[in-house]
């Protein structure tokens, strides 16, 4: 098991460099001078100019850039953004909301999701699964802005059960409906997943030896069919909490949310280099530690992996 | 019949009579001997297509989605059938946020514009990104994916290191990032997009056809055809990609759907495409300062896009039934 965790962690780390390579070459080496964006139309003078790219290591060659980039995140020193306030101050500002947010999505598409699949699943073929495929295939079609923006328009303005935007406390009940928007589309992915899943095992031969030998058909579904088929579902959800954490950039545009994806949105629009690349950087970690989550979930869930 | 009530007459006689037999035994004229080598080919011979094709005829959901697919097409080239209104023009600020009016049955958005007429045209630009992201993908994507999975060893590794580091960057967030590079900015239209989404969505369909390309490689019409003295490059093209096509088709009408929500989703943003070229996503930006007043002009394009993302999702999802055997037996 050690051993296991090792070795995936340690695939982790060509993987992480890479990514935060490439994002740093994107943003600081192509075409395009950097500090133009601070300066803004009017320009800086010279001596501005200097103190700045000697400031940003604009000046060295690219490689020692990204080194001196490197040494700075694994020291948790991510500079300072082109207003001056540190960015990892800014993160930790920012990153408790997106994580209340991504988390309470990831509660209401797991509930939902599976309670759905399950039905759905037990009664093939049936009205109910009908329906519920068909719906969850126009959750996925309907991109997520035109969602957000229909049920920020019914529920918030034209019934006005919440607030259609969140205020700066960001609280659990302002943040119920942003949670489900973001979680739409995966509910359903959940859904569909739990359904397939459920097909597979109740067709499986320990589900007959369970119902030859008198179980209850509650017995049987809960613990023999639907504990065996939440493996491919755990690992899903797993993934999706590092997608949640990225792709709310949408979500919180929409809803005011003051977390990470807006304050990368705004970055970008600002052309605030540094940010960008701190806060794309800090992601991708999120993402890798996700996907070995995951890779552990896995094999902690379904035995017949082995840690070899 | 009678013949063998006949035979099983003689059989009962013989086995009462004093010498009872064990096994009957038949004559040597009754099967005659045929020609049991050649075949009676009847009709065409039936492939993994044609079988798809016979089982598509007769699905709902993909008939749904041809017709679909086929009327946006339509729109999308030839969009002076739909609407009279000459595109980004006839714009007048007396009409801005105004109702359904005589020969405007949508309204008009903020700007004065008939909405009819912006979502109509607007279906270009979209359906161009998809399908030529979707395309790109295909051949970096297909390309990469082939080689890793028919040469494997370094080559395979080499290449799926890279797309673990692709991967690790979702789509959405790589895209935004380049966007607003100098370079993009100052080139910002449909082709430059278009390489943009290539450039971060080509690892997805490079790993579904690694898999597809290893499964068959090693079957045995691909061992007879290098036997043969085929070249490894020949084999792959002629053999290997042409069998291995399936997963990797249905893999791609899904991501066109995805490539337009991408297209939309960064213009939504505001760092799409330029605000001059009409397109969904631009439209619904910016309506939605006035969604308040006037939710028409988010509600229309939004349904025109949903329904374009359905349609080829819902085509991938019948082609998925269609060319997967193991879906099909169930």
């Amino acid at each position: 098991m050690t051993w296991y965790v090792s070795r995936r962690f340690l695939q982790l780390i060509p993987v992480f460099l890479g990514a935060t390579l490439l994002v740093y070459f994107l943003v600081f080496s192509l075409p395009g001078d950097a500090t133009a964006a601070i300066c803004g139309e009017r320009g800086c003078t010279p001596a501005v100019v200097t103190a700045l790219r000697e400031q940003y290591n604009l000046d060295e060659p690219f490689w020692i850039q990204y080194l001196l980039y490197l040494k700075g995140v694994l020291t948790f020193d991510l500079g300072t953004n082109f207003s001056g306030r540190p960015i990892a101050v800014i993160i930790a500002e920012v990153f408790p909301t997106t994580a209340k947010l991504a988390v309470m999505a990831l509660i209401f598409e797991a509930i939902f999701g599976i309670v759905f699949g399950l039905i759905a699943g037990l009664r093939k073929g049936k009205l109910f699964d009908s329906t519920v495929l068909v719906l969850s295939l126009v959750v996925i079609a309907v991109p997520i802005f035109v969602l957000g923006f229909l049920m920020q328009f019914l529920i918030g303005v034209k019934l006005g059960w919440t607030n259609p935007t969140v205020s700066g406390d960001a609280t659990v009940s302002e943040l119920i409906l942003p949670a489900v928007v973001l979680g739409l589309v995966s509910f359903a992915y959940v859904l569909r997943l739990t359904r397939t899943s459920i097909l597979e095992n109740v067709k499986a031969d320990y589900v007959r030896t369970a119902t030859a030998k008198g179980l209850s058909r509650k017995r049987v579904v809960v613990v023999h069919i639907l504990r065996n088929s939440m493996i491919p579902v755990v690992t899903f959800l797993g993934a999706d909490l590092g997608t949640l954490m990225g792709g709310a950039i949408v979500t919180e545009g929409i809803f005011n949310v003051n977390g990470v994806g807006l304050t990368l949105y705004r970055a970008v629009l600002n052309g605030d280099g540094p940010t960008v690349v701190s806060i794309v950087t800090f992601l991708i970690l999120i993402f890798c530690l996700a996907n070995l989550l995951v890779d552990l979930l896995y094999a902690w869930l379904d035995p017949r992996i082995r840690y070899a | 019949m009678p013949e063998l009530e006949n035979n099983l007459k003689t059989a009962g006689r013989v086995k009462t009579s004093a010498y009872p037999i064990e096994h009957y035994v038949a004559d040597i004229e009754e099967t005659p001997v045929r020609a049991t080598d050649s075949a009676t080919a009847e009709g065409a011979p039936s492939s993994l297509w044609r079988e798809a094709w016979r089982s598509l005829r007769r699905q709902p959901l993909f008939l749904i989605s041809a017709v679909l697919i086929l009327a946006i097409l339509v729109v999308a080239l030839f969009p002076g059938l739909f609407t009279n209104e000459p595109p980004n023009s006839n714009c007048l600020l007396a009409n801005s946020d105004g109702g359904p009016a005589p020969g405007h049955p949508l309204g008009f958005t903020q700007q004065g514009c008939d909405i009819l007429s912006r979502v109509v045209h607007g279906t270009q630009s979209s359906l161009t990104v998809g399908l030529f992201a979707t395309l790109g993908v295909l051949v970096i994507g297909g390309l990469i994916g082939a080689l890793a999975g028919f040469f494997g060893g370094w080559v395979d590794a080499i290449l799926a290191r890279i797309g673990d580091i692709f991967f690790a960057l979702p789509l959405i967030l790589g895209a935004i990032v380049v966007v607003q590079l100098p370079f993009f900015q100052q080139n910002r239209n449909v082709w430059t997009l278009v390489v943009i989404l290539v450039s971060f969505g080509w690892p997805q369909i490079a790993r579904i056809t690694r898999a597809a390309v290893i499964e068959v490689r090693n079957a045995d019409f691909v061992m007879a055809a290098r036997s043969l003295g085929v070249s490894p490059m020949s084999a792959l093209i002629k053999h290997v990609i042409p069998n291995a096509l399936a997963p990797v088709i249905v893999i791609a009408t899904i991501s066109l759907g995805t490539f337009i929500v991408a297209e939309s989703t960064l213009s939504f943003l505001g760092i799409g495409l330029p605000p001059d070229v009409m397109s969904w996503g631009n439209d619904i930006f910016s309506a939605k300062s006035s969604l308040r007043s006037n939710p028409s002009a988010i509600f229309w394009p939004g349904l025109a896009l949903s329904l374009t993302v359905l349609s080829f999702i819902m085509l991938g999802d019948a082609l998925r039934d269609a060319l997967d055997p193991k879906a099909r037996k169930r």
